[in-house]
């Protein structure tokens, strides 16, 4: 008990949910900043627990199990809402969309160099255009006004999942998205940006590799659109200008 | 915890299973507690109902679910006997105890010895540790109902449930 012996007693009858009024109240306080005493009313009922067991030996009717059974029918079927991974579970994701971003940088950078030699003054500006989308990916992913937003899916497992991160100024929208089923022949997964007011805004059509992982970078978008979610839905391999139902992903801004 | 697993994908055979398998368990303390079948059958399907309503409720990293569900079925007998409302929420009943209750011959086991600890008591103590643990009483009613004072009613109380906890200690 930690020098928490004047506790012990009022634990106790609290456990057995016999202690009343102000004990009560005095001890819950208590309970709230000491972990000590936490532990201890577990401890106590694990006691109450084998008090419990100590009666064992009567068995229920079978009735009993007949109108759980029943009861249990009545009631819908609950599903576990999909327990969201946090968003930095797709950091090695991004990392490596990162890296993959610098070593065309400095791929690049080296190509740039023998341009100059040859005074291909055309190339060095696709050049510095290819840098300037590069570095706009990077300040995308990491600007402190990014939307970050988690799709996951509307059925449980495998859990699926997507993250959006949306810059409405720059209409920058870069998608990740791992553990997704594959697509059935001749159709596509397509990227809906679902804005504040109005109707869904297709934002690209893609189909995961063999991982089920996919991403879209820099999609061609209007510009300056709020976005209050984003949507994936299976669409013909084309994309479509609306999407079809159902929704097989959603979310919401953080 | 697979059952657990499937329960809270809404299995209702894994529900079944763990019927099978825990009902004694909640039906026994449950019928010790409130002395009628029907009320006992009464607690029994509310155990198994919330726990199939909110089988999250039970954490699974935080203690197997035998006792967890004795603990539960014990307390809403007490709330049924004393006919108030739950004190307190299933999602916050946290269950530390030493033996394995999840088969039967453990609990078996385990059972016999309960009743051999109980037995070995001295009368007062017991006595006061099932009032309070079978009739729900405070520690002020049962100093009213034996004549003893209350601090020593309290001690009889502790020391009882941690007699049985020492001799389950390994």
């Amino acid at each position: 008990m930690n020098g928490h012996e004047q506790y012990a007693e009022d634990l106790t009858l609290y456990a057995l949910s016999v202690l009343q009024g102000e004990e009560r109240t005095a001890l819950e306080r208590h309970l709230e900043g000491c972990a000590a005493c936490r532990r201890e009313l577990d401890q106590l009922r694990g006691d109450m627990a084998l008090m419990a067991i100590g009666t064992a030996g009567a068995k229920p009717p079978a009735r009993s199990r007949v109108r759980l059974m029943e009861a249990m029918a009545r009631e819908p079927r609950r599903v576990a809402a999909p327990r969201s991974k946090p968003w930095w579970a797709l950091a090695p994701t991004l990392a490596a969309a990162i890296l993959a971003v610098m070593a065309v940088f400095f791929w690049r950078e080296s190509l740039d160099l023998e341009h100059r030699i040859a005074a291909l003054q055309s190339q060095s500006a696709r050049q510095l255009a290819e840098l300037q989308r590069a570095r706009e990916i990077v300040t995308t992913l990491t600007a402190s006004d990014a939307m970050r937003v988690t799709l996951v899916a509307a059925k449980t497992p495998p859990q699926p999942q997507g993250k959006a991160i949306y810059v409405r100024d720059r209409s920058s929208l870069i998608f990740l998205a791992s553990n997704l089923p594959p697509v059935p022949a001749q159709k596509a997964y397509e990227l809906w940006l679902i804005p504040t007011s109005g109707t869904p805004i297709p934002a690209g059509v893609f189909k995961p590799d063999a991982h089920g992982s996919a991403t879209l970078i820099n999609p061609p978008l209007p510009a300056g659109v709020e976005a209050k979610a984003f949507a994936i839905t299976v669409e013909p391999e084309g994309g479509s200008t609306a999407p079809t139902m159902p929704i097989v992903m959603m979310g919401a801004g953080e | 915890m697979m059952l657990v697993a499937a329960i809270r994908a809404g299995d209702e055979q894994a529900m079944a299973a763990l019927y099978d398998r825990y009902s004694g368990v909640v039906y026994s303390v449950a019928l010790r507690v409130l002395g009628d079948t029907g009320k006992a059958e009464d607690i029994l399907q509310e155990v198994f109902m919330q726990l199939w309503r909110n089988p999250s409720a039970f954490d699974a990293s935080r203690g197997n679910l035998a006792p967890w569900l004795a603990v539960i079925a014990r307390n809403r007998a007490i709330d049924s006997l004393r006919k108030r409302r739950p004190e307190t929420d299933i999602a916050d009943v946290v269950v530390a105890v030493q033996p394995d209750l999840a088969g039967e011959a453990e609990r078996t086991r385990c059972m016999e010895k309960v009743r051999g600890t109980l037995g070995a008591m001295p009368a007062a103590q017991r006595q006061a540790l099932e009032m309070s643990y079978f009739e729900g009483l405070s520690h002020s009613e049962i100093s009213q109902k034996t004549g003893e004072p209350l601090g020593t009613i309290k001690t009889r109380i502790r020391a009882g449930l941690l007699t049985l906890r020492k001799a389950f200690a390994t």
